[in-house]
């Protein structure tokens, strides 16, 4: 769940009014928001880095707040507040426009070396934007929100801003040789060509972690303006030339990426929540991407869309009985701006361009249920009459173990997943005859296979209870993993039980006993001509003292 | 009859004191071992109220076996000197005396000895001064006299330090007399034997009380685990739910039922190499059911069932890739899907409990692996007020009654709510599991009636467990490093009855 850190002051500014830490804590819990933590710049660095680092540090008061992580509209400031004084009727919900400029457009031409890296591109742009410092820093953090989440970490999708006017269009989006680049980059005083810039940039703690999406290709994703001026190496970094800062008034923003979706979502999402400040509010001036095919298209795309959902279905889904008048206004309080229609029973929502979460009617469904508050709905017990089973593998587990209690073994619990080391070379096994299922990427060698057999478990067990007075007698009923070409994910699962003796003595009887005891409670009688068991010494001699015995039941997989 | 002479011996000199006597002075007037007169005294303590004895505890110093023999014959450094004739020793004689090697080197810091390299058949040893004082002999002799509070707190450390003098506690008792105090007692019996009854000497007998303040012999049996406790709880209020079982016997799963099925993205964050384990072998599931692959790849990608769906290009690799399951909610999956098949459609109520797997950080609450408990009920026009209703009888199972909802996002579920319950000791909300109805978009590729809604929960089993047993660190409770004595230890798991029951609610 993403978390959006803002300025109590400002947010409380920006409401119109101020809130107890409980008061708000109560208002983001009925929006769907967790006020996770009320701190300050000073305190994040004091716990990070010590009293000494904070010292300068600014004490306002900071939010955290976390924000469901399909609502990127929740992601900034200026998005959160406008959620909230929709949700608290206290405003109307703005309505987003895209106007042509006045004079020639913008043009972004994307080239078909792109394709196999990174086809997508859109873009726009917000005129006679007035920033101060908080905005332009919430402008700055937006980015960064959207890289983090919906981009997956600019994989997806990649975000450049750049001061229109120190640049002059049309602008191409092309793929070139990492050589063949060169720029100054962002807080970088002189120029690099990519080659040296992802060399240099291997040790940067932020940029390190998007070298990745386009180290290992031919050619890297670049933009540039008429002049041959360097905008931006997607996904990694901005050029110099075109940075913004908190004087810029024009604003030219492109989004590259590999899913195009999204990258028309980002770029909605930022000139949604920013064209705020622009002097003529809520207003984007439109741009034109060419695609290598010769078709264009004008961005943003800031869609509206037309639902229509039932009133009585509202009701159905929620449990509840409102009128549809009531409903419309329920959602509408959810930034839906919704009216009734038709036959009186019809609603028809508006899902605006800054609601990409709204997919299906179930969507405007819940929002209308949070909106009524899901703290007032009448509880009620369904009326589904149903047999309970339990689910004989379990219920036969669940027999035994009190049975092994009973004949005074303890229970251990101990994990599924070990080193191949715990099942093969530290019982004498070639880890290939284990038919082991392997892990692909183990943080650690604890977690690189499903263990085979219960035994390491147990020993391990033993090992970490050396203190304890003897005997250790020790069991555990739990499921191990075989790779089987029979099943469809070509592994399964067996139910095993195995046991442990430990003491100064083999007492080897006493094991044997206890496998007695069990074949007992299971009623299969000792010896192989009545249909029984029977103990045969085990090929591998590795097991001295502990003898694990497996039992494959019937109603196993 | 006393109970041994030494018995007889301590309570015949109690009577004649006045007061009462210490008893490590009694042994030393005895003279016997201070060890033989405790025994007595416990062996009367044990009989009631004869005598009373308080234990106190006095520091001494005591002097070394080598201490003794430096007071008796005096420090090394002494001997040295003493050894010396006028007319000098070879060193290398000195160096053979007893005291030689240790009296040589104090002697000379001393400056009682002096050694001339320079003589004729190798270094010569002689005296500088006429006479000395053996400070060491006289300050060992004080304390050897009882009298080691005339020396410094650094001279008795400098004696300590080499190993003359030692500091010792002496545990003695003080004994008075008793209310019941009387030279003449016998010996209470302790046990009912078969003789006594044959004989019916066990009624003239005194019996010696039982003392209910020791702790008695614990059985010896087996124990089961706590966490395994819980699970069987949660297993018995399901069942008492009417909510039948599903299999769960796979920790091996497809990304398909894993994410695909659910309606989860391919992109989904969930799905990156750091918060899942994939697998290396068998790296991708062999069969996939495809007439349902195929409607599962349209919703994502195009959408349908009244969904605009996520518009993007899924991949059926991405699908196949197997990998140790994230939740138990994939088994579910299954369980709807078979559910689907059959036709008509009947309502179920479903649950399970069984292990997921994360690739994740490990903490104090976070281990690589952990149970999940998970509700499903399937039927037509359930509501969110259903699913609330639920959860509030299975809650009110567990002793939690005070709930609130919060709107969540799940992307499987819509709406979502995470529970919350107010939790007495830490005076605030706690999320206590997480819930809602799953997607259309999942339900309709599998086949499901369009009017059939189905709910779900979950929560992890180890966090009510933890919070039960009052364990603060998840290993702890669950891995091969827990300490066996907190298994052993563990009460039974009545989860209705928390804290502590009152007297009237026994356990069955």
């Amino acid at each position: 769940m993403p978390t959006v850190s803002v300025k109590r002051d400002l947010l409380f500014q920006a409401l119109g009014r101020t809130y107890t830490d409980e008061e708000f804590d109560e208002l983001c819990f009925e929006f769907g928001l967790e006020l996770d933590e009320i701190t300050s710049e000073k305190e994040i660095i004091s716990k990070e880095q010590g009293n000494v680092k904070a010292a300068g540090a600014s004490d306002v008061v900071l939010y955290k707040i976390d924000v469901p992580a399909n609502r990127y509209d929740l992601l900034c400031l200026e998005g959160l507040v406008r959620g909230l004084q929709v949700f608290k009727e206290r405003i109307k919900a703005p309505v987003y426009k895209r106007v042509m400029p006045d004079g020639k457009i913008q043009k972004l031409i994307i080239t078909e070396e792109t394709a196999k890296i990174r086809p997508f591109a859109v873009a726009a742009v917000l005129r006679n934007i007035k920033f101060t410092k908080d905005r332009y820093d919430s402008f700055i953090e937006l980015q960064e929100k959207l890289h983090q989440n919906i981009c997956r970490k600019r994989a997806l999708v990649a975000i450049g801003t750049h001061d229109l006017d120190t640049l002059s269009g049309p602008f191409t989006y092309t793929a070139k040789r990492p050589s063949d680049i060169k720029f100054k980059p962002l807080n970088k005083t002189k120029e690099y060509t990519a080659c040296e810039l992802m060399n240099i940039y291997k040790t940067d703690n932020h940029l390190k972690h998007y070298l990745h999406i386009i180290e290992n290709k031919p050619l890297y994703p670049v933009i540039y303006d008429s002049n041959g001026v360097v905008l931006s190496m997607p996904p990694i970094i901005n050029g110099d030339h075109s940075r913004i800062t908190v004087n810029t008034r024009n604003i030219f923003i492109e989004c590259t990426g590999t899913d195009f979706t999204k990258a028309k979502i980002v770029l909605d999402i930022i000139v949604t929540m920013f064209s705020e400040y622009c002097e003529n509010q809520f207003t984007v001036e439109a741009a034109e991407v060419v695609f290598p095919n010769g078709k264009s298209s004008t961005f943003p795309e800031l869609a509206y869309r037309k639902e229509m959902v039932r009133a009585d279905l509202i009701n159905k889904k929620v449990g509840i009985r409102e009128t549809p008048e009531n409903l419309a206004k329920l959602l509408t309080r959810m930034y839906l701006k919704s009216e009734v229609i038709g036959d009186g029973n019809q609603i028809e929502i508006e899902i605006p361009p800054t609601r990409a979460d709204i997919i299906h009617a179930c969507d405007i469904v819940e929002d209308a249920a949070i909106a009524y508050g899901y703290n007032n709905i009448q509880m009620t017990l369904p009326k589904t009459y149903t047999i309970a089973n339990q689910f004989p593998l379990n219920k036969l587990t669940e027999l035994l173990r009190y049975d092994m209690a009973a004949a005074g073994f303890t229970e251990v619990l101990t994990f599924a997943l070990c080193s191949q080391e715990d099942i093969a070379d530290k019982l004498g096994l070639d880890i290939s005859a284990t038919k082991a299922v392997h892990i692909s990427n183990p943080k650690t060698a604890e977690f690189q296979v499903a263990r085979t057999t219960l035994l390491p478990g147990l020993l391990k067990t033993i090992a970490a209870n050396r203190k304890m007075p003897l005997p250790l007698k020790l069991f555990e009923i739990s499921d191990i993993v075989i790779k089987d070409s029979n099943t469809d994910v070509g592994a399964k699962n067996y139910r095993h039980l195995c046991a442990v003796y430990y003491n100064k003595n083999p007492g080897f009887e006493i094991i044997h006993g206890l496998l007695d005891r069990i074949m007992q409670l299971l009623d299969v009688p000792p010896g192989e001509d009545k249909g029984g068991y029977v103990i045969k010494a085990s090929e591998g001699g590795s097991l001295l003292q502990h003898v694990e015995y497996l039992q494959e039941h019937p109603e196993s997989p | 009859m006393a109970d041994g002479p030494v018995a007889e011996l301590l309570l015949r000199r109690l009577e004649a004191s006045d007061g009462g006597l210490d008893s490590a002075e009694l042994a030393a007037e005895l003279g016997m071992e201070h060890q033989a007169v405790v025994g007595a005294v416990k062996s009367l303590q044990a009989l009631g109220e004869i005598i009373e004895a308080e234990l106190r505890s006095t520091k001494r110093w005591e002097l070394t076996a080598e201490g003794e023999e430096i007071a008796r014959e005096g420090s090394h450094e002494a001997r040295v000197f003493r050894s010396i004739p006028p007319e000098g020793l070879a060193q290398s004689e000195l160096m053979r005396l007893p005291s030689g090697k240790v009296g040589f080197s104090k002697a000379m810091s001393n400056k009682w000895i002096r050694v001339d390299k320079s003589a004729a058949d190798g270094p010569r040893v002689f005296r500088v001064v006429d006479s000395m004082e053996d400070e060491v002999q006289r300050r060992l002799q004080l304390v050897q006299g009882g009298q080691a509070e005339k020396l410094g707190e650094k001279e008795r450390s400098e004696l300590r330090k080499r190993k003359l003098l030692a500091e010792v506690t002496l545990k003695t008792y003080w004994v008075s007399k008793g209310s019941a105090f009387s030279t003449s007692i016998s010996k209470q019996e302790t046990e009912l034997s078969p003789e006594m009854i044959s004989s019916g000497s066990w009624r003239d007998r005194p019996f010696k009380p039982y003392n209910f303040l020791a702790h008695g012999v614990l059985p010896d049996s087996g124990h089961l685990h706590p966490l395994l406790k819980v699970r069987s709880q949660f297993r018995q209020i399901f069942l008492e739910m009417g909510f039948t079982e599903m299999p769960t016997y796979n920790f091996i799963e497809s990304s398909f039922w894993n994410f695909d099925a659910l309606f989860q993205p391919q992109q989904h964050p969930a799905r990156d190499q750091h918060d899942t384990f994939f697998l290396r072998d068998p790296a991708e599931a062999l069969q996939l059911p495809m007439d349902y692959v195929q409607r599962v790849k349209r919703t994502h990608s195009q959408g349908g069932y009244g969904s605009q769906g996520y518009k993007y290009t899924w991949k059926l690799d991405e699908a196949r890739k197997n990998l140790l399951r994230t939740h138990t909610t994939s088994a579910s999956a299954r369980a709807l899907y078979r559910l689907a098949q059959k036709k008509p459609f009947t309502p179920v109520k479903y649950f399970s409990i069984d292990r997921v797997f994360r690739n994740e950080t490990l903490d104090a609450t976070h281990l690589a692996e952990f149970h999940q408990i998970e509700g499903v009920v399937a039927d037509h026009g359930l509501t969110l007020g259903h699913l609330m209703g639920v959860l509030r009888e299975f809650f009110t199972k567990l002793g939690i009654t005070q709930l609130r909802f919060k709107p969540a996002y799940n992307p499987y579920t819509e709406p979502s709510m995470e529970v919350f319950s107010y939790h007495q000791g830490l005076k605030k909300w706690v999320e206590v599991g997480n819930s809602g109805v799953f997607r259309p978009e999942m339900l309709l590729p599998m086949g499901l009636p369009e009017n059939v809604s189905v709910i779900a929960w979950g929560l992890s089993l180890e966090r009510p467990t933890m919070i039960k047993y009052g364990i603060n660190n998840i290993r702890d409770l669950v891995g091969h490093k827990v300490n066996l004595q907190m298994v052993y230890d563990s009460p039974l798991c009545r989860l209705d009855a928390e804290p502590r029951p009152p007297p009237t609610q026994e356990a069955a």
